[in-house]
């Protein structure tokens, strides 16, 4: 019996760990890609990847505390079951990318190193300088590489993934695929298919994210029938710096080696920074959260630098909004040895030294936190099922969605340096998983009968010669990404209120119907980008709706999702007595809110050409929902208040209620 | 109109009525722009032309966002409408190696060209062509599987058992790390390829009639026989600096003193001037040739 054989879309972090592990279980695996694998865009994760080490369990550390971490800092809103199995493996998958050759830094006595990051206490991250990522894929790389030359794993690296194909008992039996080159369109059959092609940053114009994050892959199968989760959930980074075709990320790890954040105290005070004294400077961060100070995870982090710059008019500059961040005072051959990357970026391109003058930073969008709803197999004890077909598994058989493209580990907000653990360990988890699933198959789907692969290379076939046909007349496609940009920066990404999401509903929908009549200028039959583009833009509309709609609808403040509209009360009172009566209440809306909007949103895509959105409980069987305040300076009458009503709780006999 | 203020920065071009934050960056004078010269080619083995774009000059632009400009503009300084120049980019940031190219004759990538400093240095006129050593595809893209070739052909890997779980790595010392992380930051770019004296083009045209997997064999061939480059050698540097790699050490020194191997090198030393990563290719050559010449006499007495 020939191999069982999966086509992967996409070779970051999350395709090549699956694609290595598959060959390694004897599958034939192809990997489709827009770039070659190793330009993928986990190139740009720079500052680490977490686990608990053997340094951080001396300290009190555990997988469980990274676990809660991830669900704290995620703000409950993630399935627990998979989480705490990803928190569970991390050490190994860390140990295993150190046997790969991961340059990973090291201390005098030759262990790993690691650095603290933000939405922990614990130095839990694991770095090679600051290209953690790019260090990592090369790995990863270089295995798909080797499996390449058994002759496992074939590579098309320079295609465009058109939509999966079906069998006739709706199992995911293959996928249809272009290549950009000889623009030819072509089918390959498989007994199962993953999609592993990153987030969508392309729907905000300009973001952290490289140029083949486009969303295209996701919104194809979420158009073919795969559920859409949690869309609405955008992470928006504190620290990048502007430019006029990309953003680009200074990382965390700035200040996780000690970078602070400030403004001086006088709004725009004219001096070089350097010359400000350090009472004349407003250290925000560190002030409103002494416990975390700089590293309070990311939403956080970007509400206050906007709360600094817009309410408290403190930016930095007048005529572009910016906050310092300043490793200045630490020392060079720290910085070289462990920042060298990133400060070659802004180096690179502001033309300023950050080793001597603090870096201009503004937020900006970076992760896409929702995804392709997966499935997951979970113990009575709520332990993941390792090996489970169901694990990754999206509601179409056979359909598997790994990465940042899955909606399964972050919740409502991503903890740095979780995203990379979260890649390695989804792409290496689903491969025992796809050969459970194809064991478990009566007929091998890659078998189904031809008719069903020629129909479908037809049908694409013909979608894009009308498309190709189209002509020059139409409007420039160029300027409606930029316009769909513009409007789902301005309302879906820090601060959302309802009317504007309503008016941006509506603009996506107009500058839907543009695109659908966007010119195609490039007759070529022969390496057509201003096509696969146009075609690429199209499909960025049921994504944008799914995240606007998704925003709309949820009127409460979770993770990266607020609404000023829907804040909790205020605890603001300068008497003791008052001051605890206004937390018991914030203690209340609190329950409500979790009663009400603790739920996963999952979209479906109707034939209207809108989602539909539904909503499902989230298991958090193992970590009960509580107040995420982060120690948040004045807060801890809440923290009180909570535990109290905790403890009166625990003496009472608990009802439990499966989730 | 919403409030202008409370937003992440929106889109700065093309779009008048987009609201920016309080008083956006001031923008240079709209009237100044500047020429764009394009060596292009519409496929393998066609007649390359060069074709002129006038682009407007706004703030932090760089190659990149010149090409997005002269694709959503898509007109000549004659007012011919063309196809959009294609071009190959990813992570803009100078880390995936994929938008590299001639500008202004030098190779480099295009995201960390900025106009600002190329107009100071050439003011009026940018010129970007595609790489030299590489197999033009359309315009500034070019095939650059050579490149990924030479990597299988030296075996840049590390060759675990398995990807169970074996416990940690070997330890390593800081000054180890810090060598092989010099290496390991190699994005494959071409560069160094472009710059050399003994890298020479292979550019093969199927035949009539040749199948695909006929034609693949005579490339690899092609490849197999011609030099591998400095960026190849300096990973079979980081592999067999490697604890791990080491142990098949040999493998990768057969390779480099076999066929199109370091022996090449003609010590020019133009590779290590344009690493954009300022990788130490020249050491890395230095050190390989003395391995090889090592195995070489090993071998000879079959040691």
């Amino acid at each position: 019996m020939p191999s069982p054989r999966v086509v992967i879309i996409g070779g970051g972090l999350a395709g090549s760990a699956a694609a290595m592990k598959l060959a390694e279980l004897e599958f034939d695996v192809s990997v489709v890609s827009l770039t070659p694998l190793k330009r993928s865009h986990s190139a740009c994760a720079q500052g680490g990847i977490n686990s608990v080490n053997d340094l951080t369990r001396q300290l009190g550390d555990s997988e469980w505390k990274h676990f809660d971490d991830t669900v704290y800092g995620g703000d409950f809103l993630q399935h627990q079951p998979p989480v705490k199995a990803m928190a569970d493996w991390a050490p190994r998958i860390i140990d295993l990318m150190d046997r790969l050759g991961v340059t990973f830094n090291r201390t005098p006595e030759g262990f790993r190193d690691q650095r603290r990051f933000g939405g922990t206490l614990y130095r839990r991250t694991a770095f090679a300088g600051a290209t953690t990522g790019q260090q990592l894929l090369y790995a990863l790389d270089e295995q798909v590489r080797r499996w390449e030359c058994a002759g496992r794993v074939k590579k098309y690296e320079s295609a465009d993934f058109l939509g999966v194909i079906r069998d006739e008992h709706g199992r995911a039996c293959g996928c249809a695929v272009q290549d950009i080159q000889s623009m030819e369109i072509f089918v390959l059959p498989a007994d199962a298919v993953v999609i592993a092609s990153g987030g969508c940053g392309a729907l905000f114009g300009r973001s952290t994210n490289s140029m083949a994050c486009l969303g295209s892959a996701v919104s194809r199968v979420f158009q073919q029938g795969a559920r859409y989760a949690n869309g609405e959930f955008i992470q928006v980074h504190p620290t990048a710096i502007p430019g006029a075709d990309k953003l680009r990320l200074i990382s965390e790890s700035a200040r996780g080696e000690g970078g602070r954040v400030w403004v001086p105290r006088r709004p725009q005070d004219p001096r070089p920074p350097q010359e400000i004294p350090e009472s004349e400077r407003y250290y925000f961060l560190e002030e409103r959260y002494p416990k975390y100070g700089n590293l309070v995870p990311r939403d956080i982090a970007t509400r206050e630098i906007f709360r600094i710059c817009i309410e408290e008019r403190l930016s930095v500059q007048a005529d572009r909004m910016c906050v310092y961040l300043d490793v200045t005072h630490l020392p060079r051959d720290l910085l070289d040895r462990k920042l060298a990357g990133i400060l070659e970026i802004y180096e690179k391109f502001q033309g300023v030294d950050p080793r001597t003058a603090p870096m201009k930073i503004f937020p900006a969008v970076h992760y896409t936190m929702g995804g392709l709803w997966c499935d997951y197999e979970r113990t009575n004890d709520g332990e993941l099922v390792v090996g489970s077909p169901r694990n990754q598994q999206t509601n179409i058989p056979g359909l598997y969605a790994i990465g940042e493209c899955d909606y399964q580990y972050h919740g409502a907000n991503r903890l740095g340096a979780n995203s990379l653990i979260a890649c390695i360990f989804s792409g290496l988890t689903v491969a025992p998983g796809i050969a459970a699933y194809v064991d478990a198959q009566q007929r091998r789907p890659a078998e189904a009968p031809a008719s069903v692969f020629e129909q479908a290379q037809r049908a694409h076939r013909e979608q894009y010669d009308r498309l190709i046909a189209r002509g020059d007349s139409g409007p420039n496609p160029y300027q409606i990404h930029q316009q769909l940009g513009a409007t789902m920066t301005r309302a879906a990404t820090v601060i959302r209120r309802n009317p504007e999401l309503d008016a941006a509903y509506q603009e996506v929908c107009e500058l839907e119907e543009q695109a659908r009549r966007a010119a195609v200028v490039d007759r070529s039959g022969w390496a057509n980008q201003n096509a696969v583009f146009v075609r690429a833009l199209q499909d960025m509309f049921p994504l944008a709706k799914t995240i606007v709609r998704g925003a709309r609808l949820r009127d409460e403040c979770r993770g990266a999702h607020y609404k000023p509209e829907f804040e909790m009360p205020a605890v603001d009172s300068s008497d003791p007595q008052e001051r605890r009566r206004q937390a018991e209440h914030w203690c209340d809306v609190f329950e409500e809110n979790n009663r009400r909007w603790l739920k996963s949103t999952v979209a479906s895509w109707k034939a209207d050409g809108q989602p539909e959105i539904a909503y499902e409980p989230v298991d958090t069987s193992l970590i009960p929902p509580r107040p995420r305040l982060y120690g948040l300076a004045g807060a801890d009458v809440i923290e009180q208040a909570w535990r109290n009503r905790q403890s009166r709780r625990e003496l009472q006999p608990l009802v439990h209620v499966e989730p | 109109m919403d409030r202008p203020s409370d937003r992440l920065e929106t889109d700065r071009v093309g779009n008048a009525s987009a609201p920016r934050p309080a008083g956006a960056s001031p923008q240079t004078p709209a009237a100044e722009s500047f020429l764009v010269r394009v060596l292009r080619q519409d496929g393998p083995g066609l007649k390359p032309y060069w074709e002129t774009h006038r682009v407007e000059r706004a703030a932090d632009m760089n190659c990149i966002s010149v090409l997005q400009k002269i694709a959503e503009r898509a007109e000549t300084v004659e007012g011919k409408r063309v196809a959009p120049v294609a071009w190959e980019c990813n992570c803009l940031e100078e880390v995936c190696g994929a938008c590299t190219m001639l500008i202004n004759g030098r190779v480099r990538q295009a995201c960390t060209a900025l106009v600002d400093q190329l107009l100071a240095d050439r003011p009026g006129e940018i010129e970007l062509r595609p790489m030299t050593k590489f197999p033009v595809i359309r315009d500034l893209v070019v095939d650059r599987s050579r490149i990924f070739a030479a990597l299988r052909k030296v075996k840049a890997w590390v060759p675990v058992d398995s990807y169970l779980d074996m416990g940690s790595g070997p330890r390593q010392s800081q000054e180890d790390q810090e060598l092989a992380y010099q290496y390991s930051k190699c994005m494959s770019c071409g560069c160094c390829l472009e710059a050399c004296p003994q890298f020479l083009k292979i550019e093969l045209v199927r035949e009539k009639g040749e199948s695909e997997t006929h034609f693949r064999q005579r490339l690899d061939e092609a490849n197999r026989q011609a030099f591998l480059g400095a960026h190849a050698i300096a990973q079979v540097e980081l592999f067999n600096l490697n604890p791990i790699g080491s142990m098949t050490a040999r493998q990768r020194l057969d390779v480099l003193t076999g066929e199109g191997g370091v022996q090449i090198c003609g010590k020019a030393q133009n590779c290590v001037k344009v690493c954009p990563k300022g990788i130490p290719l020249t050491t890395a050559i230095a050190r390989a040739n003395r391995a090889a010449v090592r195995h070489v006499v090993r071998k000879w007495f079959d040691l």
